[in-house]
């Protein structure tokens, strides 16, 4: 990109089913374990797709600076997210602050986006007292757990962080987003560290919409296991999921100067939209802005397609899976002899959620960077014959791939209203 | 019910809302809610509401305006009281 300065990320926090801890998660998705699970609830709801995947946003009694936070919140969301930074921030090695000190880091900012965020709030509090025609009894907290830039008001408080503290929000788009919002924000000089990810939480409010739009799988509920199936002949449709994923992006040169560990570099990222134009429609994309989003990205990071590595695709186990490869392959116009790169779904594993997804996912993308391997793509023993006509079977691990020399990882997010984000990492070279 | 049981009732709801336990090794009735007791300004009203279901009575804004001190609060509490006795 054009910027003087170069990002590299410097921690990373994640909450999602089963994993609290960087480790966990690693170990997660080397071994390439569904997270997915039945939700009973979902089916007292009465929905026809019952899996899921949760992450926990109960707070540990024993985290005794976010313990002082935890009497104002009611949101899950900005629970998961909350949790997410603190365990970013101590990856970081970065110092706790005292919460009774007056002091403010003006240089480091928040960007923690949501889809669902905290509007769950409404259905669960506001509608039952609105009923009753009581809106006095909904008491203080309601507004600040509700609004969207919620999570990162916390954080912000949580961490004395006195640069921007704002929420974004492009449907499943918004974890790549909001990472390329905060490079931005640092490679430009607006902030010398940013605080950045996203989180949403279950709740059977907020996905009964996807239930009622008949895109989730409603024919695998007694195998959870099975029903993520990205890239598969037999996806039927996304499993709900839940978390939060949050990195600590900082300016090469203050990193350096505090003996940081560096996981890796943004080379750059992009967001585009097709303007729902051509085949694009509200939920599926318009092909041409696809290919232009990823291809503007390889420009502004100056690399060659060829130098990509490896791709954690959006793949979300919906019919647009295919056309999504499509899209990369034809994007990169590799020459004659030039391999697809591998490709896999973090989505397998973990579900798909929502605006969490994608901070999860470049978490996962990084580690698999760091670490030199790339996660089975679960459910892919039937991969769909025009992925496979196109890219051939090699490229999509139905088993680990051992990868010690993987260097760019390319990350992609496309979501409702025809947008389409990504972004590119390059393990750290000095 | 006397003020002493009034006070008993408005400390343990006060202790919902209060960031640090420490903040109690050191009050007094006349303690300020939101200076000693360092709990959030906007909590008020959720105080309120709960001295509300506590106490089966209503307040009004006015009335929470003039809290300060949690005798502020007893005092009024023990007022509400007495005037729905008459």
């Amino acid at each position: 990109m054009k910027y003087k300065k170069r990002v590299v990320i410097t921690g990373m926090g994640v909450i999602a089913p089963e994993a609290e801890s960087l480790s966990a998660y690693d170990e997660i998705l080397r071994s390439g374990r569904s997270l997915i699970r039945h939700v009973d609830e979902l089916e007292e709801f009465g929905f026809e797709a019952q899996n899921g995947a949760i992450a926990d946003p109960g707070i540990d009694p024993e985290n005794e600076l976010l313990r002082l936070f935890e009497i104002d919140l009611t949101s899950d969301f900005i629970k998961l997210a909350v949790k997410a930074a603190y365990n970013a921030w101590q990856d970081a090695g970065l110092p706790i602050p005292d919460p009774d000190s007056e002091e403010v880091d003006y240089d480091t900012g928040v960007m923690i986006g949501g889809v669902i965020s905290g509007i769950e709030q409404l259905v669960s509090k506001v509608v039952p007292l609105l009923e009753k025609k009581r809106p006095r009894r909904l008491g203080s907290m309601i507004v600040q757990n509700t609004m969207p830039s919620g999570a990162s008001a916390y954080i912000s408080s949580i961490f004395a962080l006195g640069n921007q503290a704002m929420s974004l929000n492009s449907a499943c788009s918004t974890g790549v987003d909001s990472v390329n919002w905060g490079y931005h924000s640092v490679a430009s000089g607006w902030a010398k560290r940013m605080v950045v990810g996203a989180s949403d939480a279950y709740n059977p409010y907020s996905w009964a919409g996807f239930e009622g739009m008949r895109v989730l799988n409603r024919s695998s509920n007694h195998a959870p296991e099975k029903a993520s199936r990205p890239m598969s002949a037999s996806a039927k449709g996304f499993v709900p999921g839940s978390g939060a994923g949050v990195l600590i992006l900082e300016d090469l040169e203050v990193a350096r100067a505090r003996g940081a560990r560096i996981y890796a570099e943004i080379l750059g990222g992009f967001s585009n939209c097709g303007a729902l134009r051509g085949q694009g429609s509200m939920t599926f994309p318009n092909r041409e802005g696809v290919i232009r989003a990823l291809k503007t990205t390889f420009e502004l990071c100056e690399i060659k397609a060829e130098e990509i590595d490896y791709i954690n695709g959006h793949l979300s186990g919906t019919m647009a899976d295919p056309f999504e490869v499509q899209n990369w392959y034809d994007a990169m116009q590799l020459k004659k002899g030039q391999k697809f790169p591998y490709i896999n779904s973090t989505k397998s594993i973990l579900g798909h959620s929502l605006g969490a997804a994608g901070a999860l996912e470049i978490v996962a993308t990084i580690l698999q960077l760091k670490n030199g391997y790339v996660h089975a793509s679960l459910n892919t023993e039937d991969l769909h014959p025009d992925i496979e006509k196109r890219i051939g079977r090699e490229p999509v691990p139905l088993k680990r791939v051992d990868f010690p020399g993987m260097r760019i990882a390319a990350k992609a997010n496309f979501g409702f209203g025809d947008v389409n984000s990504a972004i590119v990492l390059r393990k750290y070279e000095e | 019910m006397n003020k002493e049981e009034i006070k008993e009732k408005v400390i343990s709801i006060l202790k919902k809302y209060t960031r640090r336990e420490e903040v109690w090794e050191n009050f007094n009735d006349s303690s300020d809610i939101l200076n000693d007791l360092k709990i959030n300004s906007a909590r008020l009203v959720d105080i309120i509401l709960d001295i509300e279901d506590e106490f089966d009575l209503e307040v009004e804004d006015e009335a929470m305006d003039r809290i300060r001190t949690i005798n502020d609060v007893v005092d009024m509490i023990a007022e509400k009281k007495a005037e729905k006795k008459d």
